[in-house]
């Protein structure tokens, strides 16, 4: 076990207990697997799965002008939010460069929760308040105030009903609402996620993690509940092309190369990064974010060169073995000229060119259920 | 944690078992449990040589991958042609069904300083 970060979710100690298998991410300890990652992940496509992402930071923006402000630091538009409303978002530099990816929960017209990357927090924080100097608002860290679980999978609704008074049915993709669950009250219910499946994101404060984790999985036992790490959570967000900052977005690249320009709003108004986008925009990528499947045997990793006719093009950003697919997929950004579905290229697999195609992404699509 | 009494092992977690004329090399269960779901696993052609303490191959988790070393030199005489299609075998049966290569020793004497007693290993993971 790697001891060299202290950060410590209120969970830490339970998850131990449990047998999760720690790892430092982003200065925190976190547990990677429990059962194994294969299994793991296969509960959440299948049943429903939980994961302790407590790591993960919040940033809260209040204040008369908090619309104004954020519309000015984020891609997307959250002029149609309404209260209850979350929306996936970016923020960039000037360049167009992505500062991170995060989700927008809007409580008021002057009030804004934000969920923001573990290891991006303190620059996201740094970002909006600069960003904002001139608006009359305020922004606050507030992760320490909160816990968050992530309850995923077809049987997560199911589940949830059990706990809770709440219409899970009233609840649709992308909004939330606070409730009590488990007998705990104000737990910030959120139906969203990271993995692809149905399911919630559970806010809550940090002395009542314990209670309620422990409450899901009690009655979790009658729904296949598995206790899940970062590593399920990892190959679940691939499948479905999910963006990991730091792996597949950063500074160095923009939204519209990065697959995202439906997350950012040119029309909207101004905001940072706006002139940078259009330029993108109107001429095309150089280079796109690709997905693509291993033909001859091997398993893509973060870093590996990929060729097209011999030569280096590119570089894999994630890769793994995909469980449900049961192939190893990867995504990289290749230029565009070689970026259409179908084409041929090479993974750069211990110094052997391994084949490998260009395929239509998400990976994989839910099938569709009756989640109410 | 089993550590068969019988094998010798290498400091990398691999085991080494004589058969007949040849030993049998595979990883222990503590390797495997440490790497998590294996998925992958690559291995040399049958008729080429390994050496000592240098990698034959490797074998991939869905988190990471992981070189083999060679706990003998000599020529690689069968592969475990049944990891291609059912790498977790090397999970489920690390010291039978997951054995990875059978190798006919070049060297007979001077590389089994290398090697680690059952007792020795199991002292190497109590650390």
């Amino acid at each position: 076990m790697d001891n060299s970060s202290d950060l410590h979710t209120p969970l830490y100690d339970l998850l131990r207990e449990y047998g999760g298998r720690f790892v430092n991410f982003a200065g925190w300890q976190m547990p990677v697997q429990f059962t194994g990652i294969i299994a793991e992940h296969q509960a959440v496509r299948n049943a429903v799965g939980i994961f302790d992402v407590s790591h993960m930071g919040e940033l809260l923006v209040e204040g008369p002008d908090a619309f104004k402000a954020l519309d000015f630091v984020v891609t997307n538009s959250i002029g149609r939010m309404q209260d209850g409303k979350a929306l996936y978002t970016l923020m960039c530099l000037p360049t167009g460069g992505i500062v991170d990816d995060i989700i927008i929960y809007r409580e008021a017209a002057d009030r804004y929760f934000i969920c923001a990357n573990a290891s991006r927090k303190d620059v996201d924080f740094a970002h909006l308040r600069q960003a904002t100097a001139k608006f009359r608002c305020k922004i606050f860290d507030c992760s320490n105030e909160y816990a968050q679980l992530a309850l995923q999978g077809p049987k997560a609704a199911a589940l949830l009903t059990k706990l809770s008074k709440l219409d899970v049915k009233s609840l649709s993709n992308f909004t939330f609402c606070d409730a009590t669950v488990a007998n705990i009250d104000s737990v910030r219910v959120a139906r969203t996620g990271y993995t692809g499946e149905d399911g919630f994101e559970l806010y809550c404060a940090p002395k009542d993690a314990v209670e309620l984790f422990s409450a899901i999985l009690k009655v979790g036992a009658d729904y296949g509940l598995m206790l899940c790490g970062l590593g399920a959570r990892d190959t679940l967000r691939l499948e479905m092309k999910y963006s990991l900052y730091g792996n597949d977005i950063d500074t160095e690249c923009n939204p519209i190369e990065a697959g995202l320009e439906w997350a950012v709003k040119l029309n909207k108004g101004d905001f940072i990064g706006r002139e940078a986008l259009i330029v993108e925009t109107q001429e095309k990528p150089k280079r796109k974010l690709i997905g693509f499947k291993m033909v001859g045997r091997g398993i893509p990793r973060h870093g590996y060169d990929i060729n097209f006719n011999g030569e280096k093009v590119g570089v894999v950003t994630s890769g793994t073995h995909s469980p449900t697919l049961n192939v190893p997929i990867g995504i990289g950004y290749v230029p565009t000229s070689v970026a259409a579905i179908g084409t041929n290229i090479d993974i750069i697999i211990r110094d052997r060119e391994v084949s490998a195609v260009i395929v239509e992404t998400p990976f994989y699509q839910r099938a569709k259920h009756d989640y109410s | 944690m089993t550590i068969p009494e019988e094998f010798k092992y290498t400091k990398e977690h691999e085991w080494l078992c004589s058969e007949q004329d040849h030993f049998v090399v595979g990883i222990t269960a503590h390797a495997q449990e440490q790497l998590g779901d294996v998925v992958f696993v690559e291995l040399p052609e049958v008729g080429s040589r390994v050496k000592q303490g240098e990698s034959f191959g490797s074998v991939e988790s869905v988190k990471a991958v992981n070189d083999l070393y060679a706990p003998v030199s000599g020529e690689v005489i069968e592969i475990n042609e049944q990891l291609a299609d059912n790498a977790a075998l090397v999970n489920e049966d690390p010291y039978g069904k997951g054995w990875l290569i059978k190798v006919k020793r070049t060297d007979d004497h001077n590389e089994d300083g290398n090697l680690l007693s059952a007792a020795d290993y199991k002292k190497l993971l109590d650390g």
